[in-house]
């Protein structure tokens, strides 16, 4: 017998909230505008963890967490370069990617 | 159709034609002299010929003693209340009607000589017609809320008048005075007539006269408050004691229009609206009682008032108000006849009065205290002999018109048992004979003012004095003790009895107008008693007369510390509390507002943690509440 029991479903939901909450806290403390896309990316990916494991556990015979991985990750792609070029276009304008400089949203 | 019954249908015009001829003064003959006045005085004539086609047709229709003609219009009505607007035409206000058009109309007349060259000329008639148009609508009116429209329109007219020389500090002052006093006794007659609308459901004259002795009967101690409270606007207006104190004031006012207020408007208002509720008083025992001693006291008071004063027109002033009590007496011991009766006679001397005063002032240029005057006789002829006779007629010599009138008043007095106030009336008739004639002999007989140059008055002046010179001589004959269908058969409440001549009263009220005359001749006119000395002597009580009992002082010390002090209260009150508690909301919302505005960082990444915040929060929130489905939704169905 193994020392540990084999790896469940409860498993991978601990890996994916582990990423998730690491994600929201790098979002929540990185004052770098690039560094909080990646927390986002990996907040996306707890999610196609989880919806993978969900998949593989719950129901194998489908392929639905699968393909809405792969929506996620196309989604997030799509976002990441948005999400760029708006970093680009901010930092041509004021010189810096710290989120604390920017704050035009106040009032 | 004959003239007299046109008038009578047609009673209504009389006081529409003066407020046609203010509406046309005021605006097209704004700037046209000798058109203004003439309007003013065709208009007012022309009522003045209706008035007597009034007075002719209820001679001819002597069913009208007891049935009012009444005329009239509903202007709105609602649920419990329905207002009309006409003409109750009786003897008593075909007599107001007569003797409120021919005074007006002489003060008319009188105005062109007297307000020649005055730079308000128009206005000032323009002022008049409105004058004698509130006057004549309050005569005619049908109902107490019609009358109180009036009421208060003859209150406006008083105030433009009074202050009509308002570049002066105390025109400007004696106006606000007049206004505000008489708008203190207001206060009572409105509540009094909102007492009657409540308990009755209707203000017109008729319907109460039905309705009251019945509701006398189960409630007579409402009625008495009622009573009380409906004569606090005469109080006011009548200048009866204690809000006597405008009346004097109002002499601020052109002469003419003194002689207007004093006769035949604004004070007698308040003694015609008692006559008007006759009924009403007639049923509350107690509160004519209340008439008659505040009345009688105020006659008393008046004229102790006057015999010191040093102002012609104050003293005509105060005769004024001395003479209204009177009148109250009379109503309130129950004599309408006498009281309505002494009102007309009094018009005539007092505005004749007024008017021979306003000459005499007139040709000195403002010279108000008489004894500056001294021996206008000789280059005023006229101007003195109408005075004189104006003072017969208020002393009561016989046959003046004062005479008939103030011994009715007398007579009724004693008649119905008012011991008390029949001895002060005819103390009072002593004073003012004293008083007046004290007048007299300073301001137009003895030595000439050499400083003075007086000379008699236009015909236009004297004319109207001597039309009101023969009605103060023969007025009072309408109302003698041995005419038998005079004025008493008239203008009466209840059923007619034709009074016995009583010597004892008619003898004494003679003896003592003479000792009064008598005694002013002794100290004025042959200076048998030095009259400083007698002041001097007098001490005390000369200081009291001659300062008006200080009534004066005593309401600014009450305006001073009461309120004044109970303003200041309210002030601070409206501030502190009313003011700062919205304040205080104001300023909470603003000190909230600055602290929650930091909340809007512009960070994403704080909009974001409040959201995880606030997540986590309901869901403890939740789960503490044991609402699981809410639990369970957030963690994901089961």
């Amino acid at each position: 017998m193994a020392l540990v029991a084999p790896i469940g479903l409860t498993h991978f939901l601990l890996l994916g909230t582990a990423l998730f909450c690491l994600g929201l806290y790098s979002v929540f403390i990185k004052r770098n505008a690039i560094a909080l896309l990646m927390g986002i990316e990996l907040m996306l990916n707890a999610v196609n963890v989880n919806l993978i494991a969900f998949n593989k556990f719950i129901a194998p015979a489908s392929y639905t967490g699968q393909v809405f991985s792969i929506f996620v990750i196309v989604v997030a792609a799509a976002e990441v370069a948005v999400g760029l070029a708006l970093v680009i276009s901010i930092y041509r304008d004021r010189a810096t990617t710290s989120v604390d400089d920017l704050d035009w949203l106040k009032w | 159709m004959d003239f007299a019954l046109f008038s009578l249908n047609n009673a209504w015009l009389i006081p529409l034609l003066p407020f046609v001829a203010f509406v046309l003064i005021a605006f097209p003959f704004k700037n046209m002299e000798k058109t203004a006045s003439t309007t003013a005085i065709l208009f007012c004539g022309a009522s003045f010929l209706l008035s007597l086609g009034v007075v002719a047709g209820i001679l001819q229709h002597p069913e009208l003693i007891e049935q009012p003609f009444i005329k009239e219009v509903r202007w709105f009505s609602m649920p419990g209340l329905s207002i009309t607007m006409g003409q109750y035409i009786d003897p008593i206000s075909a007599m107001m009607l007569f003797v409120v058009t021919l005074v007006a109309t002489m003060v008319m007349i009188y105005s062109t000589g007297y307000m020649h060259g005055d730079p308000g000329y128009t206005r000032f008639f323009a002022y008049l017609s409105l004058f004698a148009c509130s006057m004549l609508g309050l005569v005619i009116a049908t109902n107490l809320l019609q009358m109180f429209i009036f009421w208060e329109l003859v209150g406006l007219c008083s105030y433009l008048l009074i202050g009509y020389y308002y570049f002066k500090d105390s025109a400007r002052e004696a106006a606000k005075k007049a206004f505000m006093t008489t708008r203190i006794g207001d206060f009572g007659l409105l509540l009094g007539i909102m007492f009657l609308q409540i308990n009755f459901g209707t203000l017109e004259f008729a319907e109460l006269a039905d309705k009251l002795p019945a509701f006398a009967l189960a409630h007579p101690a409402l009625i008495t408050l009622i009573g009380i409270l409906v004569f606090i606007g005469p109080i006011g207006k009548s200048g009866q004691f204690p809000l006597h104190v405008w009346l004097p004031d109002a002499m601020e006012g052109p002469s003419p229009v003194s002689a207007l207020i004093h006769a035949a408007t604004m004070v007698v208002a308040g003694v015609y609206l008692v006559a008007r509720a006759f009924t009403l008083f007639q049923v509350a025992p107690e509160a004519q009682h209340f008439v008659a001693y505040i009345g009688g006291f105020t006659a008393f008071f008046a004229a102790s008032i006057a015999l010191t004063q040093r102002e012609m027109k104050r003293i005509l002033a105060y005769s004024t108000v001395s003479q209204l009590g009177y009148m109250m007496m009379a109503l309130g011991v129950g004599s309408l006849t006498a009281s309505m009766f002494h009102l007309m006679t009094h018009a005539f001397f007092k505005a004749l009065m007024f008017l021979a005063a306003g000459s005499a002032l007139h040709a000195l240029h403002g010279t108000a205290d008489i004894f500056e005057m001294g021996g206008l006789r000789k280059k005023m002829p006229w101007t003195a002999a109408f005075m004189v006779i104006g003072t017969l007629a208020i002393a009561g010599i016989p046959p003046f018109a004062g005479f008939w009138s103030k011994d009715e008043i007398l007579l009724m007095t004693k008649l119905h048992g008012f011991t008390d106030l029949y001895i002060l009336a005819s103390l009072t008739a002593f004073m003012t004979a004293f008083y007046m004639s004290r007048m007299v002999f300073v301001a137009f007989f003895g030595k000439e003012n050499p400083k003075n140059h007086p000379h008699e008055s236009p015909w236009n002046m004297i004319l109207p004095m001597a039309v009101l010179a023969v009605l103060a001589i023969v007025g009072g004959l309408v109302g003698t003790p041995w005419t038998e269908h005079g004025f008493g058969y008239w203008v009466r409440y209840g059923e007619y009895h034709h009074p016995e001549v009583d010597w004892s009263v008619m003898g004494g009220s003679v003896v003592l107008a003479v000792a009064g005359i008598s005694l002013a001749w002794a100290i004025y006119g042959a200076k048998l008693i030095d009259n400083e000395k007698l002041a001097r002597r007098a001490g005390i009580l000369y200081t009291l007369s001659y300062r008006k009992f200080f009534i004066d002082e005593i309401y600014q010390a009450i305006n001073k510390t009461l309120v004044a002090g109970t303003a200041r209260f309210l002030y601070w009150v409206d501030i502190h509390i009313v003011d700062g508690f919205i304040d205080g909301l104001a300023d909470g919302t603003g000190w909230a507002g600055r602290r929650l505005r930091r909340v809007q960082t512009g960070q994403l990444q704080h909009y974001a943690m409040i959201f995880f915040f606030t997540v986590v929060l309901m869901a403890v929130m939740m789960g503490l509440m044991g609402n699981h489905s809410a639990m369970a939704l957030i963690g994901g169905g089961k």
